[in-house]
């Protein structure tokens, strides 16, 4: 199937790989990137897009998304999340598996696979259930959930308690060279819990959550996965310890990475201001240092991935007393523009902040996208940097409306979403 | 006496079980116990039948209705049973090192018919003789040994016997299902049976016990059939040429399919009749140092 070629001209081509940043074009074909660089001015035969200058970049790989289907469309569907994830320049995206049913049945990876591939118009790649049911106590079909087409395996929102169950899925997960993602949290210590604890969860009346629920949880993971090789990804963390413990890991040489979720990057507790549910999160969003120490972290390496963490939830689960409001925001179409905050205020560079939305995500998952390179997938995204806009929520693709930036002002718009060569998501025809 | 000499005196007893008068009289007067504090069913009766055809006679102990279920320690039953003046007891345990324990408090030989995860001495010489007899040697030999190498007695002793004979002794398993620091002791492991069963003259399969086939140490019987079940395209990785052996009792469909354990590869009923004539061998070999002997 030979398609007309397209050549992205007069681009502003950021490569997060090299850190190199070159005005010129790139020239699309048959889904993968053809040729690209300062002297790709014209191309012969071929649909032409102008970029007037705009950042052309690898497409965002979103580590981590949850989508309600099966089980739960109304919060979103394959669809809606593909349509969301295109908006906001987003090409590929991990969804979990607390579904359902719970993804821990091959038949069930399988139908996620062919119904995202027939609905979805960015790339879904579903993680499978790392224990039985998500309950922490049986190791799931790794081998065959990875054959079925898992990318990645993990409990979603749980974390496995049992330390005897994470070592031998640990183990047994390095015999199929399967990454292993894992919420560090330990449910014991967050108890009653619902914000960061401190000064300003006393203020509200609320319990806290301790960074310690985080640390030891994390600390012990980084001891198991010295004892057994397994590959491990610690899917966010949010506090300054946390970054610290993962610093000393890798430096130990372990085969460690980790991810942070934007919203711990952007806000921190006292956003929550007057009990704001949308920004009940898990884990907590925590104290301006620790944010602080999280964009510290991104910068030195330390921190890998910048995850969405999309989490859908419906208006009757969070128009409630904060404590009993779920937890999770959405993010998918906010992603890049809230990064964005990033650069504008000159803590992270471009190509620092594209690496950890979309290099690392694919390196860590063993993907072929994430780079702008001859013959990689032509996944891209388009954006002005600087276009500025103020979030209104109800203009959200995804079907749940729970963003904690809606009136929020961001710069940076994604203008075009290229996805295996196909434009799903174009700014100009709005 | 050397192992090639004990396997020549068992190749004379299979000769022996195959006439119609199976009696000697190398332990005629002599009294055999089989101490069972596991239930077994070939073992036990093998060493029964082994040990009337030389003569002897022969006692098995029901442990399940003994002294023991009444809270009698291993010692005061190896007391109480030494005063009756046994000339051998055959022990089977499931704590290792418990038949060694045993054998420091009584006078009489004692044979090991398997403790804990630690040995199974006459399995392995089973199936050394049992190799032997098909391919004429062991030496140079490579021996695939595949699955629950973790918690096996069987896997262990073969792997010295066979090792201290020449033959290129490997293990396929589960890394779960492998002994930490196992590859210290200088065998090749693979987790992939494609890889690990390449090469193979012998395939040597493990018996999965139930209890550790869901979610504990590999995630269910599905995977791991899928994955380290011997079936016909698995079988097919190692040499044209190789034999399959499973020191029972099998789980079909778990770690072996039936069409495999049935095939024309297969040595696994031919096992069972080696087992006879090894414990004979074994039981006529330790005739000349029992009591008064």
């Amino acid at each position: 199937m030979s398609t007309k070629p397209l050549l992205f001209k007069n681009a502003r081509l950021v490569d997060p790989d090299t850190g190199r940043e070159d005005k010129g074009g790139l020239l699309v074909r048959d889904g993968v990137i053809q040729d690209l660089g300062p002297q790709l001015t014209q191309a012969v035969d071929a649909d032409i897009i102008d970029c007037g200058g705009q950042v052309l970049a690898p497409g965002l790989i979103d580590m981590r998304a949850f989508i309600g289907e099966p089980g739960g469309p109304y919060r979103e569907t394959l669809k809606s999340a593909g349509e969301a994830a295109a908006a906001g320049g987003v090409t590929t995206v991990v969804s979990m598996p607390d579904t359902s049913p719970v993804l821990d049945d091959p038949a069930v990876i399988d139908f996620i696979v062919r119904r995202a591939r027939d609905t979805s118009i960015v790339n879904i790649l579903p993680a499978a259930a790392l224990t039985k049911g998500l309950k922490g106590e049986e190791m799931a079909e790794i081998g065959r959930l990875k054959e079925a087409g898992a990318i990645a395996f993990t409990d979603g929102v749980r974390s496995v308690t049992n330390a005897q169950v994470m070592r031998r899925t640990l183990t047994y997960a390095r015999d199929f060279d399967a990454l292993i993602v894992h919420h560090v949290e330990d449910p014991d210590l967050v108890g009653q819990g619902v914000m960061n604890e401190g000064e300003f969860a006393s203020r509200l009346g609320l319990s806290g959550i301790p960074r310690e629920a985080e640390t030891i949880m994390l600390e012990r993971d980084m001891r198991l996965v010295r004892l057994t090789g397994g590959r491990y990804h610690a899917a966010m963390i949010s506090c300054a310890d946390s970054a610290e413990i993962v610093r000393s890991a890798k430096a130990k040489g372990l085969p460690v990475t980790c991810g942070v979720s934007i919203n711990h990057l952007s806000l921190n507790e006292n956003d929550i201001g007057d009990y704001r549910t949308f920004l009940k999160l898990s884990p907590p969003l925590r104290h301006e240092d620790d944010r602080q120490a999280m964009i510290e972290a991104l910068n030195d390496g330390t921190v890998d991935v910048i995850v969405s963490d999309h989490n859908p939830q419906d208006v009757e689960n969070k128009r409630l007393p904060f404590a009993e409001a779920a937890d999770g925001a959405v993010g998918l179409e906010t992603l890049l523009s809230a990064a964005m905050r990033l650069v504008h205020s000159d803590r992270v560079s471009l190509p620092k902040l594209l690496r950890a939305l979309s290099m690392k995500p694919a390196e860590i998952l063993g993907l072929p996208a994430g780079r702008l390179k001859i013959g990689a997938p032509a996944d891209l995204v388009l954006f002005d940097p600087d276009a500025p806009y103020v979030l209104d929520k109800r203009q959200l693709k995804s079907l749940s409306k729970n963003t904690p930036f809606d009136e929020a002002r961001l710069e940076g718009q994604v203008t075009i979403t290229m996805v295996a060569g196909r434009i799903v998501f174009d700014r100009r025809s709005m | 006496m050397d192992i090639q000499a004990l396997l020549d005196l068992a190749d004379q007893q299979v000769e022996v079980s195959r006439q119609i008068e199976k009696r000697k009289t190398t332990l005629r007067g002599r009294t055999q116990i089989n101490l069972f504090f596991e239930p077994s069913t070939r073992t036990q009766s093998s060493f029964e039948i082994a040990g009337k055809r030389l003569g002897a006679d022969v006692m098995n102990m029901a442990v399940a209705s003994s002294s023991v279920k009444k809270g009698e320690t291993l010692i005061d039953t190896a007391a109480t049973l030494n005063a009756m003046r046994p000339d051998i007891i055959v022990v089977r345990h499931h704590a290792a090192g418990a038949v060694h324990l045993l054998a420091q408090k009584v006078d009489c030989a004692v044979v090991n018919a398997g403790d804990g995860a630690h040995e199974h001495p006459t399995q392995a010489l089973l199936d050394a003789l049992t190799i032997r007899r098909n391919k004429g040697r062991i030496e140079g030999l490579t021996v695939a040994i595949c699955g629950d190498i973790l918690h096996s007695r069987v896997a262990r002793s073969n792997m010295i016997l066979l090792a201290a004979m020449g033959a290129q002794v490997r293990l396929v398993a589960p890394t779960n299902l492998l002994p930490p620091g196992i590859a210290r002791l200088g065998f090749p492991t693979f987790t992939d049976m494609r890889k690990g069963l390449e090469g193979a003259d012998i395939v040597m399969m493990l018996r999965l016990q139930r209890e550790r086939m869901n979610g504990s140490f590999v995630p269910s019987v599905k995977e791991y059939f899928r994955f380290y079940g011997l079936d016909q395209e698995k079988l097919s990785y190692a040499k044209p040429d190789a034999l399959v052996m499973h020191p029972g009792p099998m789980n079909r469909g778990v770690e072996i399919s039936s069409d495999v354990a049935d095939g024309a590869q297969s040595l696994i009923r031919e096992q069972v009749e080696m087992g006879v004539a090894v414990r004979m061998a074994v039981l006529e070999a330790l005739a000349s140092h029992l009591p008064n002997g």
